[in-house]
């Protein structure tokens, strides 16, 4: 209807000025847009935190600290990127296409537990390089086959995915559990997990740092990502199916195969940060073993999903948040779930932001309405 | 609202014969870059039918948006029964006895059409001004718990007996055809005892014979003493039921037309409508020349068939070979469609084919089936000797096969993507746009995208402006520019002027007459009878999902046997050459099937149809 | 195995499956509501855990397990406010909102858990059962069945005031239509964010019932992440009973019994893995996935923040 009434505008065709951003101003765009609602979910964190009779400020400082700052911080954080990154890249992919991978946890576990499981055998029998390349891809076939289900399930009967990812994932989950438990389960410990593996015949570190080599892994299939999502052919087909898939079907794309691909894409990617987790940090894998990166990964990544680049830096946020907020919660004497909390308070102050930076014919803004309560008139 | 000013009574008593019911002053509407409501007075008495008329775009709809309590007037006041009002939502327009009949659907498709008119509330009090009681004391539950379904049904058999309007209160809406879906829609709207009805472009998707029908009712209702606002931008329509005529132009009043005149002209010979037409047309589209095309558009006049407009076909010529033939194609139906039952033509180069029908009768199972969206069932489609029925839709388009759809944001664009991109979305990943390892060619994709906006006239700031930001005509030549780009065999247009202003449905009008000059066959489906008749040389009509008859578009009277068609009153009594049952078994055929969908109706009586069929859940 | 088919396995076996279904029950009605009115609530998680744990220290504090249930359902509604205000009105993501929603309601009930029963793990005293004269004397569901708490007695009463509430009232059609074309009902003079924000609520109520429930009546103590998924199975059997509520029930109950077999496995000395087990019902459901729902029933508008056309 918008549509029609500028038809008769002379012919003009309005481009809003939206359409279009200066390059300049959109890269402070962009900060503010992040920076604005990250400090506001902090400082709704602080409020929570001075109500439980804590210091707020002792917290942060201790979290960035911790998280970021120190020596062991920000190496702890960039190897805890490492499997965020992946998985994030792997939502991105998912969502790009317009699906729901919701079942991002099950992927991981289960391809954690697949990884652990086998690495005894595969390392102890192969040279190294060819051992971890092939860990990484038993990962990622794990992960992928995972979401084989749903994807056909969504393609040929268009069963709704969230229902199906989350079912595989509770799926996944306890099959992880099961697998170790049954299959995998160490003689020398009494507590249910795999062989474990000495780090050192695992993923190299790199120069000097407690950093395993999986972050480059991490940043390099980041950027293929980007680059697959931006320049190809395939990136511009998930783009179109993911923006329309009526207008997918219209312009004759391989609708089915696109699903299939991408899920199975979204899953061996999240199946290869398990992967890289297990070679990198642990060596094995205990059955109740579960760093639920998943839901808020997926909610941050959501907030950035045109882009792979644009959900690092949420990704790295939150890689320091999960690691300082650990400590400082242990300083604090707090449970270490206050976390949870912070990334859900920045999650709904990202959600707000987003509302008041639509452009300004879509906007309506909360003052808005309630200036239509206050029975102000509009501002013309 | 501070715009509220005291009734200017003095200025409402001359000239008019009653005191209006309603009176709008001073109307502004603005949208991001165009007022859609430039300062509009107008009165609308009861007892008229009042007819707005106007180019798309002119802000008819706007107008009465507001008037409904859909859009709140940027500046400007209502003044209702002497009273002045401001409608902050449907509901309170509604309440003060404002109904309104939206132009798109606006019915609950998985609803009976009881439970669509419940949804209303506000039960009808024959004859007597209604009041809804209930309004005032609208709680969490509304009024009164349960649904007083008996009472409905009672009501409605009242309404809908009076109106003369044949609908089933059980039926669910989504599974009735659009006309009947219309007939609900005003029911809706006259649930509640307006005393005022407005109609939005009511008789756009009806065939002739159902359109003045409606117009006959319309008449009726006005003697009953409600006041209507009949939008259109049929010319033909206002003349034949207006008691007052509003011309609006680019937002503006353009000229009013009093009952005195229309009465005046009624009564006079045949001189005096041609005049008046020729006075209305041009308010319509201002100072610049009005054609005798533009005329018609209006709707001015006989619609001409070809041999009336001296642009018969010259049939001495020799025939030109077959491009595309068409066998025994049949369709599965999808949900709330009628699928397609062994349709049979064939198309010759340079041959404009024109396909009627009331909308909903297979008008887009036809279309994407030849452009390779849908699987077929049954039948084969042969395109210049080559059997494409397996091939899909890129493979199509390669070959020459080209379809424009009618649904163009949700099906033929993508908006949010830029223009450049949106005209090679049938030729992704093609050399040498596309690297042979996938990789885009910018510089090769500008060049594409500039030839092709500056050979269709695409007005975008530039190749890679988004196309969402584009205006409706210009989306339309986006999709033209994509698919009649690097030589077409053969194209099938679905509703091609479709919401699109007079001068550039004129144009797509024109480029299909072109491209049809240059050799290449088209299949124009559409819904409006009028534009058939002047480009088509044949045309054929669907009526559930069956192509009926074929008629030569030769003279008189065309259209009064095709309208007849349309609404499933086959005069020949035969379907088209090459379909497998003959009338009485396809009308039969079609009883069964109606009544095994009443069958799944009581078994299943509320599933909720999910529109986006196999597509994500739209949540993002 | 010769015990598998003895009155303890299956009354062990019922009774667990209403402990575990019940929640589920209550939470799926919820949802149901909420996604007939054409908002997804993925924080059912969320809602549950808060009413949870509120409904554990209304119970232990205000000592009785009504007051631990009000306590739960007012938690829910608070919550359910918060996501009427952000998602309905205010239109934001409805997914990102139920995520952050969940994240604050794990969070939250985990640190004042931790701070307010850090070392002290108290028990509510579980729940009298409503013995059935009569029928609670016969064999197998006698003990599981007929002597219930009221409250169960109340959630089956649920069922069909849901029902009734959804096809019988004009409440039930306007939410009916606020999720299937809000236009439809915006043109029929109904307030769409009025609908949907009342409809979100009672969907929070209920929740929050459910989530106290798991607490107060199934488990008598409350612990980190109780709810263990509940919420998001509430949202599949809302999304495969196509707003049904009897069929959201059915489903509630078959999953509780998947769950609870476990126990009365263990009851009658069959020893399968408890992970095995938990996948039971998970499984039962992607089974029935592939065998029949070939697709999945929306309403059209789900998820889809209603904006007026050009207002």
């Amino acid at each position: 209807m918008n549509g029609a009434v500028s038809d008769s505008a002379a012919g003009a065709s309005p481009a809003p000025a939206w359409s279009k951003p200066r390059r300049g101003l959109a890269a402070v765009r962009v900060l503010i847009r992040i920076t604005v609602p990250v400090m506001a979910g902090l400082i709704l964190g602080a409020v929570i935190l001075a109500l439980l009779g804590r210091n707020p400020w002792t917290f942060y400082s201790d979290l960035f600290r911790a998280g970021l700052i120190s020596h062991q911080g920000w190496q702890a954080m960039l190897t805890r990127l490492a499997p965020l990154l992946l998985m994030s890249a792997g939502y991105v992919v998912a969502f790009r296409a317009g699906l729901w991978n919701i079942g991002g946890d099950g992927q991981f576990l289960l391809a954690a537990a697949f990884v652990a499981g086998l690495s005894p055998t595969l390392v102890a029998g192969l040279p190294r390089p060819l051992a971890l390349l092939l860990l990484g891809l038993l990962g990622m076939a794990v992960g992928g086959v995972w979401t084989l289900l749903p994807s056909y399930l969504k393609a040929w009967f268009g069963v709704n995915e969230i229902i199906t990812t989350v079912m595989m994932s509770f799926i996944g989950m306890n099959l992880a559990a099961l697998l170790i438990k049954e299959a995998w389960r160490t003689e020398s410990v009494m507590v249910p997990q795999t062989d474990a593996v000495p780090l050192d015949q695992l993923l190299p570190r790199l120069g000097g740092t407690t950093i395993h080599a999986g972050i480059i892994v991490a940043g390099v299939v980041v950027l293929a990502v980007w680059y697959v999502l931006r320049y190809t052919a395939t990136g511009l087909r998930l783009t179109v199916l993911g923006a329309s898939p009526a207008a997918a079907r219209h312009a004759g794309l391989p609708v089915r195969r696109l699903i299939v691909g991408a899920f199975f894409a979204s899953g061996a990617l999240v199946g290869l940060g398990a992967a890289l987790e297990i070679l990198g940090v642990w060596g094995y894998m205990r059955a109740d073993w579960n760093p639920k990166f998943g839901l808020a990964l997926f909610a941050l990544v959501f907030l950035a999903r045109l882009d792979p680049l644009g959900a690092a830096p949420l990704a790295t946020f939150y890689a320091v948040l999960d690691i300082g907020g650990h400590e400082a919660a242990r300083t604090a004497s707090l449970d270490s779930d206050f976390i949870l909390v912070l990334v859900g308070l920045i999650l709904l102050c990202l959600a707000a932001w987003q509302v008041l930076r639509l452009p300004a014919g879509e906007r309506l803004t909360w003052w808005r309405c309630l200036g239509d309560r206050l029975r102000l008139r509009d501002t013309p | 609202m501070e715009h509220t000013g005291a009734p200017r009574t003095g200025g409402a008593l001359e000239g008019t014969r009653t005191q209006p019911l309603v009176r709008l002053c001073g109307i502004t509407k603005r949208y991001p870059g165009v007022i859609a409501n430039d300062a509009i007075d107008l009165e609308l008495h009861s007892r008229e039918i009042h007819c707005l008329l106007g180019e798309n775009g002119a802000g008819k709809t706007t107008l009465m948006r507001i008037l409904a309590g859909l859009a709140k007037p940027d500046a400007g006041s209502l003044v209702f029964e002497g009273r002045p009002v401001l409608f902050r939502s449907p509901g309170e327009a509604l309440a003060a006895g404002v109904g309104m009949v939206h132009q798109h659907p606006t019915l609950v498709p998985t609803f009976t059409v009881l439970e669509n008119l419940l949804l209303v509330g506000g039960r009808r009090c024959a004859g007597e001004p209604w009041r809804d009681r209930g309004s005032r004391s609208r709680g969490l539950l509304g009024r009164g718990f349960r649904l007083p379904r008996k009472e409905a049904e009672t009501a409605f058999g009242e309404l809908a007996q009076r109106l003369g309007a044949p609908v089933d209160p059980h039926a669910v809406v989504g599974r009735l055809p659009l006309g009947q879906q219309q007939w609900v829609e005003i029911l809706r709207a006259l649930w509640t005892g307006p005393r005022l009805l407005i109609l939005d472009e009511p008789t756009a998707r009806l065939a002739p014979q159902e359109a003045a029908a409606l117009l006959a009712s319309l008449r009726s209702l006005k003697d009953g003493g409600t006041a209507v606002v009949l939008i259109t931008h049929k010319l033909r329509e206002a003349l034949q039921v207006a008691d007052r005529i509003t011309v609006l132009r680019a937002g503006r009043v353009a000229g009013v037309i009093g009952p005195e005149r229309l009465d005046a002209v009624r009564a006079s010979g045949a001189e005096e409508p041609a005049l008046l037409e020729s006075e209305i047309v041009g308010l319509m589209f201002g100072e610049r020349g009005v054609s005798a095309e533009e005329l018609e558009l209006a709707g001015a006049g006989r619609a001409r068939s070809r041999s009336t407009t001296g642009r018969a076909p010259a049939p001495a010529l020799p025939p030109t070979p077959v491009v595309l033939s068409v066998r025994d194609l049949t369709v599965a139906p999808r949900r709330q469609e009628v699928g397609l039952h062994s349709v049979s033509f064939s198309l010759r180069a340079g041959e404009i084919f024109g396909i009627a029908g009331v909308d909903g009768n297979g008008q887009k199972e036809l279309a994407e089936a030849l452009a390779g969206e849908r699987p077929v069932r049954r039948g084969s489609i042969v395109l210049d000797g080559r059997d494409v029925t397996k091939a899909g839709v890129a493979a199509r388009y390669e070959l020459g096969l080209r379809f424009v759809t009618d649904d163009r944001l949700g099906q033929g664009l993508i908006p949010s993507l830029p223009v450049s991109l949106n005209l090679m979305l049938k030729r992704i990943g093609r050399p040498p746009w596309w690297s042979r390892t996938g990789r885009l060619s910018r510089t090769a994709l500008l060049r594409e995208a500039e030839r092709l906006i500056q050979a269709f006239e695409i007005k975008t700031p530039n190749p890679e402006a988004t196309a969402g930001a584009l205006s409706g005509g210009n989306l339309q030549r986006l999709i033209l520019a994509r698919e009649l780009a690097d030589r077409p065999r053969v194209v099938v247009y679905l509703r091609p002027t479709q919401g699109l202003d007079a001068r550039t449905a004129l144009a797509v009008r024109r480029r299909i007459e072109e491209m049809a000059a240059q050799g290449v066959a088209a299949a124009v489906i559409s819904t409006d009878l009028d534009e058939l008749l002047s480009v088509c040389g044949r045309i054929g009509v669907l009526y559930r999902g069956h192509l009926l008859e074929v008629v030569e578009n030769d003279g008189p009277g065309v259209e009064y046997k095709i309208g007849g068609l349309m609404v499933g009153a086959p005069m020949g009594g035969r379907l088209a050459a090459g379909a497998d049952l003959d009338g009485d078994g396809a009308s039969e055929e079609l009883h069964n099937r109606e009544r095994a969908a009443n069958h799944e109706l009581t078994s299943q009586p509320d599933e909720p149809t999910s529109q986006g069929d196999e597509s994500t859940p739209r949540l993002g | 195995m010769s015990g598998i088919l003895s009155p303890e396995f299956l009354s062990a076996l019922i009774s667990g499956m209403v402990l575990a279904g019940m929640p589920l029950l209550l939470a799926g009605l919820g949802e149901t509501i909420g996604e007939q009115a054409g908002v997804l609530g993925l924080g059912m998680e969320g809602y549950m855990l808060f009413a949870a744990y509120a409904g554990f220290n209304g119970a232990l504090y205000g000592g009785s397990p009504w007051l631990g249930l009000l306590a739960g359902l007012i938690a829910g509604l608070a919550a359910a406010l918060l996501v009427a205000i952000l998602c309905v009105w205010l239109r934001l993501d409805q997914v990102v909102v139920g995520i952050g929603l969940i994240l604050l309601g794990e969070g939250l009930t985990s640190v004042l858990h931790a701070v307010q029963f850090g070392d002290t793990s108290p028990r509510l005293p579980s729940v009298p059962g409503l013995a059935i004269p009569g029928l609670s004397r016969l064999p197998v569901v006698g003990d599981s069945v007929f002597s219930q708490p009221v409250i169960f007695w109340l959630g089956i009463v649920l069922i069909l005031v849901v029902h009734l509430l959804l096809r019988s009232t004009r409440w039930g059609l306007k939410v009916r239509a606020a999720g299937d074309r809000p236009e439809a009902l915006d043109a029929a003079g109904v307030g769409v964010t009025r609908t949907r924000f009342f409809a979100v609520l009672v969907s929070g109520a209920l929740a929050g019932l459910g989530g106290a429930y798991l607490s107060v009546v199934s488990s008598g103590f409350f612990w980190p992440f109780m709810t263990n998924g509940a919420g998001f199975m509430a949202i599949v059997l809302a999304m495969l009973g196509r707003g049904r509520p009897v069929w959201v029930g059915v489903g509630a109950f078959l999953f509780g019994a998947c769950v609870s077999m476990a126990t009365a496995l263990q009851l009658v000395g069959v020893d399968v893995p408890t992970d095995a087990v938990f996948m039971l019902p998970f499984l039962a459901v992607m089974t029935a996935l592939v065998a029949f729902a070939r697709r999945s029933y929306l309403p059209a508008a789900l998820g889809v923040p209603y904006r007026r056309e050009g207002s």
